[in-house]
């Protein structure tokens, strides 16, 4: 159980390193949602499953979506066919 | 309406000449002054090009790092000071770590008479077996009272920057939001068809069973609002109008606030501990059982959900 601790804390710093080296946004956003997810399980670990709950309702959820949905707001998120169409012009 | 006054009458009236020396037609010491209108601002397309010449050299001017040494040293000065400044703030930060109790010790300052009593005596004081959930609604109730304002604020701040009232701009807000999305996708509908009713059954569940295990108002009410969003995603927008419009946001959050406050102030004037409920604070373990708290979660959840889902509509589309 010692281990498997470790490796989550570890996993946690890979993921906030990530997600500020990350060059597309849409990717950090996604790194930043399992950042979330890695520390629901780390709240159950440290016997707080109501922070747990909401952790991965609010965090790894609500707040990812909104994020996404800024990022779509603001022609972030493109498709891959207009990429191509844009390196061309 | 008014009644009718003829025209030589109202013309004679104070608030009529009032009205006139506002508009500056008609001046004490001048009489009748005649306005004209102002001309409108116009630029000849030579002056435009003009215009766009300069600021683009300037521009180039300011962004050509080949040439220009003194922007490329500022970057340079800028990158060492910010690496300089995060590695400050990380030593910092570390340094203040390092000062805290170790976690779990039997000496630490949070071990005191306040602790002692909430997990000695919240279960019969509060009724709840969640410890957590009778001391945020019942201990220190008005803590979350004060967190569910936060959220309407955050709700009505949110309105303020985002919402979009005039028909023009919320039909052009319609035909950007479906774009780059996949009208009536299969697997997306299929797949809420099926998930949603247990996330709101699981959403309800962590509501009601805020006082016996994990869970409340805050996070039940999350779940909710997720589900609602994923359902809002693969369906549209019109068929969640068809139960979930401004309004009933406006009603619920109101409605929720309003019995929360009621319900808690009055325990607050009347002496904090002792009150009547409907609810008795009864057997451990029944759903019924610990006063005022379920009804509170239920509160909180429904503040909680209609926030998160109107957050999701306002940054999507900027109105209902």
């Amino acid at each position: 159980m010692e281990l498997f601790f470790d490796l989550l804390l570890v996993f946690l710093l890979v993921c906030a390193v990530a997600v500020s080296l990350s060059k597309n946004l849409l990717n950090s956003i996604i790194v930043y949602m399992s950042f979330s997810l890695i520390m629901s399980v780390i709240w159950i670990l440290l016997e707080s499953p109501d922070l747990a709950i909401t952790e991965a309702a609010v965090g790894a959820g609500v707040t990812s979506i909104l994020f996404i949905i800024t990022l779509k707001k603001i022609h972030e998120i493109v498709k891959d066919e207009d990429k191509e169409e844009e390196h061309h012009e | 309406m008014s009644k009718q006054v003829p025209k030589e009458v109202y013309e004679k009236t104070r608030s009529y000449k009032f009205k006139q020396w506002l508009s500056g037609t008609k001046d004490p010491f001048l009489d009748t002054v005649e306005m004209k209108p102002q001309k409108e601002f116009y630029e000849s397309e030579k002056l435009i090009h003009e215009h766009e010449l300069q600021h683009q050299s300037i521009v180039e001017k300011a962004y050509d790092l080949e040439h220009n040494a003194q922007v490329r040293l500022f970057q340079k000065i800028y990158n060492i000071f910010s690496v300089i400044f995060c590695l400050c703030l990380v030593f910092i930060l570390l340094v203040g770590v390092s000062y805290l109790p170790k976690y779990g010790h039997e000496e630490n300052p949070v071990n005191n008479e306040v602790s002692a009593r909430y997990i000695g005596q919240g279960l019969q004081e509060t009724g709840a077996i969640n410890i957590v959930t009778g001391m945020i609604l019942d201990y220190r109730a008005f803590d979350t009272l004060g967190e569910s304002h936060v959220l309407f604020l955050a709700t009505c701040t949110v309105l303020i920057l985002l919402r979009k009232d005039k028909k023009k701009y919320q039909e052009t807000a319609e035909h950007n939001d479906r774009i780059y999305e996949p009208k009536n996708d299969v697997i997306l509908q299929t797949v809420a068809r099926v998930l949603v009713p247990f996330i709101e059954i699981f959403g309800i569940y962590v509501i009601l069973g805020g006082h016996l295990g994990p869970g409340g108002g805050f996070s039940g009410g999350a779940i909710c609002g997720a589900g609602l969003i994923l359902y809002l995603n693969a369906f549209g927008f019109a068929k969640t109008e068809k139960f979930f419009t401004g309004k009933t946001y406006k009603c619920m959050c109101f409605g929720a606030l309003a019995c929360y406050s009621l319900a808690k102030t009055y325990s607050f004037f009347t002496g904090a501990n002792h009150i009547e409920s409907v609810i008795p604070l009864g057997t451990p373990g029944a759903i019924l059982s610990s006063g005022l708290i379920l009804l509170l979660d239920i509160c909180v959840g429904f503040v909680v959900s209609g926030t998160m889902y109107t957050f999701y509509v306002m940054f999507r589309k900027g109105g209902y």
